[in-house]
């Protein structure tokens, strides 16, 4: 059976793997439009693989902004698996493709996109990143969510900077019915997760999802303010906090990876949450992300809506992606049987 | 692996096996031209532009002025920054009036763009350089408390904000708003739109209604200098649907190359006029396009770094200082002083990132200036008597003790400033004979932390 195929199988097993299917397919329409529609366009017009069709091939994944390392590495392996198989033919790349996407982003490791989240007591889970990706937003989210699941959550306001940061935070506190700790504007961040951490563990709640400011990691100073504020939490729950999640704006370049890295270097950043995938950017340097880093991302932003952030998969991702150049694929080999 | 190559360090390689042969071949020039292809790329300059760009540039070396010149590398290097440095087009950063006030201004943007911060920026500029009195208007009724954070900007800026709450149509709020301008004599009306997605039909729509109702003079699209390949899609499609008169590119203090500069400038052909530096709101600055090009290619800022400079040390203090190290009469006093002015020309480690190749440099590679040793070096010469910093001979063990115990230091550190100092004031004699038999003006010295 094609890889594809299998995909698709596994995809539409239960009514909630098709929900979620749905949700991706739908959120990755602006995304896949301008990926498959190039992808289809140049397995169209080729009819045989040669150095051109590698170029084209390039460009396209460039365009989606994986790396351009991780680019060369792909189409290296590419090369090499058409010499392997013997072929010329463009067909069967279009499933080496996807096959190779899938792997890169789900790793051959055992790290899952699934939360370290305890049993019992209390799971602290960090939000870093730049200015402006989301967090407080994918907090918000993410707080409705463990609601729902019925779990006490709360939330620590630790963008203390920002101006209306509180405020905003508190919106979503009143949005999902969850309380939220925090201290005037400017106070000191450390100071604020102390609290939190406190109130979190004297309240009993399963979840605490903790606010920072966003900052530019090249900020040494508010680097070293990032990780007094998890040494902090650290203090007070020695293998806290369980996560600590990196938000990456879709449309973020090339940068994105340095990110990851001087984040990781400060905060031992365990996942990615890549928000704004509703837009037309692909986000292609999380691959970048996962191949050089062994981030994985284990989140992501499909849309504005409190359920659009989903958990990530690789696999319901690249079905995304590919969805349309697939089933317009496989429609084509049905009629040609049908004939 | 992480730290991206810039143009020049790239070009190195090619330039090594040219060298042997003393002629460059067109050959020698497509191999430069993929190297100039990949610094572009990785500056996040979008593919397209890319290939345009470096179609252009190669025509231009396989003519003579590569080929023929004596480096053809620096030549390459000339000519990709020329030809960049056009393509951003000139400085401009005027903001167009109206001919009768108030003068509207829409802010217009994807989320998280940095519309707000830069809105109140915008407003701060105004008022400090053009003497102009604005107001700004909160119209994102969209995102959690993001009136209340453009609230929070004017009051810090002391300026008038016009609100109608989250529940009010930001077509409506536009509208009042103007008429509010009009009664209370108000000259300009900075209109924050929320962040919206390009594709949003629905949205998009009501920026088309904000405009038709409220005529602006400008509208400029604020942007992420982050942002990677998709930069294209986004301007050409905010350019499209709403005609844009230019772009204010945000977050530049950060380490991105910002070839998304590059991008939004060859599809829309409209200008880059203001450029985000800080999270402060006096940090919106002129756009400079030959810096922007330095930058993508990843050849550091020294002009911004001489601007620095020239503002913050004071020229006067500076020949006092050169004449007191000819007569050796630096005292601790003198050092005090000029390790504030270095300081205040902002954090260290950025100072050091803008000179070219400072991130290749060995040493300088990754080097964290210690802010907090420079912080001890000041506490150990402020715990020092009057007479102490005048004449550091008469310090003795005794004084050292004292000293350590008052700055919070180690009798080892104040040690190994006062040897530092020795030192320094042995090799400023050093100097300043040597330039006296050159003649030439002299400069300030090393300091013992650097």
């Amino acid at each position: 059976m094609s890889f594809f195929k299998k995909l698709k199988e596994k995809l539409s097993g239960s009514q909630e793997q098709e929900q979620t299917t749905e949700k991706y397919t739908e959120g990755l329409k602006k995304t896949r439009s301008g990926f498959s529609e190039k992808m289809n366009n140049l397995f169209a017009r080729y009819r045989k693989i040669d150095e051109d069709f590698f170029e084209e091939l390039e460009e396209i994944l460039i365009g989606a902004d994986v790396g351009f390392d991780t680019v060369v590495e792909l189409i290296d392996e590419l090369k090499l698996e058409v010499k392997r198989q013997n072929t010329n033919e463009p067909e069967a790349l279009r499933e080496i493709i996807t096959e190779k996407f899938v792997g890169i982003y789900a790793g051959d490791d055992e790290m899952s996109s699934e939360l370290n989240i305890q049993e019992t007591g209390l799971t602290v889970i960090l939000f870093v990143g730049v200015n402006g990706v989301g967090k407080t937003t994918t907090i918000g989210k993410l707080a409705h969510q463990f609601k729902t699941e019925g779990k006490k959550v709360m939330l620590a306001a630790g963008d203390t900077f920002r101006a209306g940061a509180i405020e905003q935070l508190e919106v979503w506190g009143e949005r999902t019915g969850v309380d939220v700790i925090k201290q005037a504007e400017g106070s000191d961040p450390a100071a604020v997760m102390y609290d939190a951490v406190r109130a979190a563990k004297s309240r009993g709640a399963d979840i605490l999802l903790c606010d920072t400011a966003g900052r530019l990691q090249n900020k040494v100073n508010l680097m070293n303010e990032l990780q007094k504020v998890k040494r902090v939490i650290e203090r007070e729950i020695p293998e806290a906090p369980h996560e600590v999640l990196l938000v990456v704006d879709a449309t973020t370049g090339q940068n994105a990876l340095i990110q990851a890295k001087t984040f990781k270097e400060a905060t031992a950043v365990s996942g990615i949450v890549l928000t704004k995938l509703d837009g037309t950017a692909k986000g292609g340097i999380v691959l970048a992300i996962r191949k050089e880093l062994g981030v994985p991302v284990k989140f992501v932003g499909l849309g504005e809506k409190m359920d659009d952030l989903q958990p990530f998969d690789a696999e319901k991702y690249a079905y995304g992606l590919f969805a349309q150049a697939f089933e317009q694929k496989e429609s084509e080999s049905e009629d040609e049987t049908a004939e | 692996m992480m730290a991206f190559e810039g143009l020049a360090e790239r070009l190195q390689g090619t330039m090594q096996k040219i060298r042997g042969k003393g002629k460059v071949s067109e050959s020698d020039v497509k191999e430069m031209m993929r190297e100039v292809r990949l610094a572009l790329l990785e500056a996040d300059v979008n593919f397209k532009v890319v290939k345009e760009f470096v179609k252009k540039v190669s025509e231009r070396s396989v003519g003579q002025e590569v080929m023929k010149s004596l480096t053809p590398g620096q030549q390459v290097i000339k000519v990709v920054k020329e030809e960049l440095t056009e393509l951003m087009g000139g400085e401009e950063s005027r903001i167009s009036t109206a001919k009768r006030p108030p003068t509207v201004i829409m802010m217009i943007g994807l989320q998280g763009a940095g519309k707000t911060t830069t809105t109140g920026k915008l407003a701060n500029l105004l008022r400090k350089k053009y003497n102009r009195k604005p107001l700004l208007v909160a119209a994102d009724i969209y995102r959690p408390a993001a009136i209340k954070q453009l609230e929070t900007l004017g009051k810090q800026l002391d300026m008038p904000v016009f609100s109608l709450g989250d529940q009010v149509s930001p077509v409506e709020i536009a509208k009042q708003a103007i008429q509010k301008a009009k009664d209370d004599h108000l000259d300009y009306v900075l209109i924050d739109t929320a962040g919206r997605l390009h594709i949003d039909e629905g949205l998009m729509d009501e920026l088309k209604q904000i405009k038709d109702l409220s005529s602006p003079e400008e509208i400029f699209l604020v942007v992420d200098s982050m942002t990677g390949q998709d930069a294209v899609n986004v301007a050409e499609s905010f350019n499209e649907q709403l005609g844009i008169t230019g772009v204010v590119l945000t977050k530049l203090d950060g380490d991105t190359r910002g070839g998304a500069a590059l991008s939004i400038r060859a599809v829309t052909g409209k200008p880059i006029k203001f450029v985000g530096m800080g999270e402060k709101l006096d940090a919106l600055e002129q756009f400079h396009p030959e810096r922007m090009a330095s930058r993508i290619l990843g050849m550091g800022d020294v002009l911004s770094l001489i601007e620095k400079a020239q503002t913050n040390v004071d020229e006067t203090k500076a020949k006092e200082l050169e004449q007191k190290m000819r007569t050796m009469s630096f005292t601790f006093d003198d050092f005090l002083e000029q390790l504030g002015q270095v300081r205040s020309m902002g954090p260290l480690d950025e100072i050091l990132k803008m000179l070219p190749g400072a991130n290749k440099m060995k040493g300088l590679n990754n080097v964290q200036v210690d802010e907090k040793q420079i912080g001890r070096v000041e506490a150990i010469i402020r715990s020092m008597t009057k007479n102490e910093k005048q004449q550091p001979e008469i310090i003795n063990s005794g004084r050292r003790k004292r000293i350590a115990r008052g700055s919070g230091t180690s009798i080892q550190e104040v040690n190994r400033l006062l040897k530092q100092f020795e030192d320094m004031k042995k090799m400023m004699k050093q100097m300043s004979s040597m330039q006296q038999k050159g003649k030439k003006k002299g400069g300030m010295p090393k300091l013992p932390f650097m």
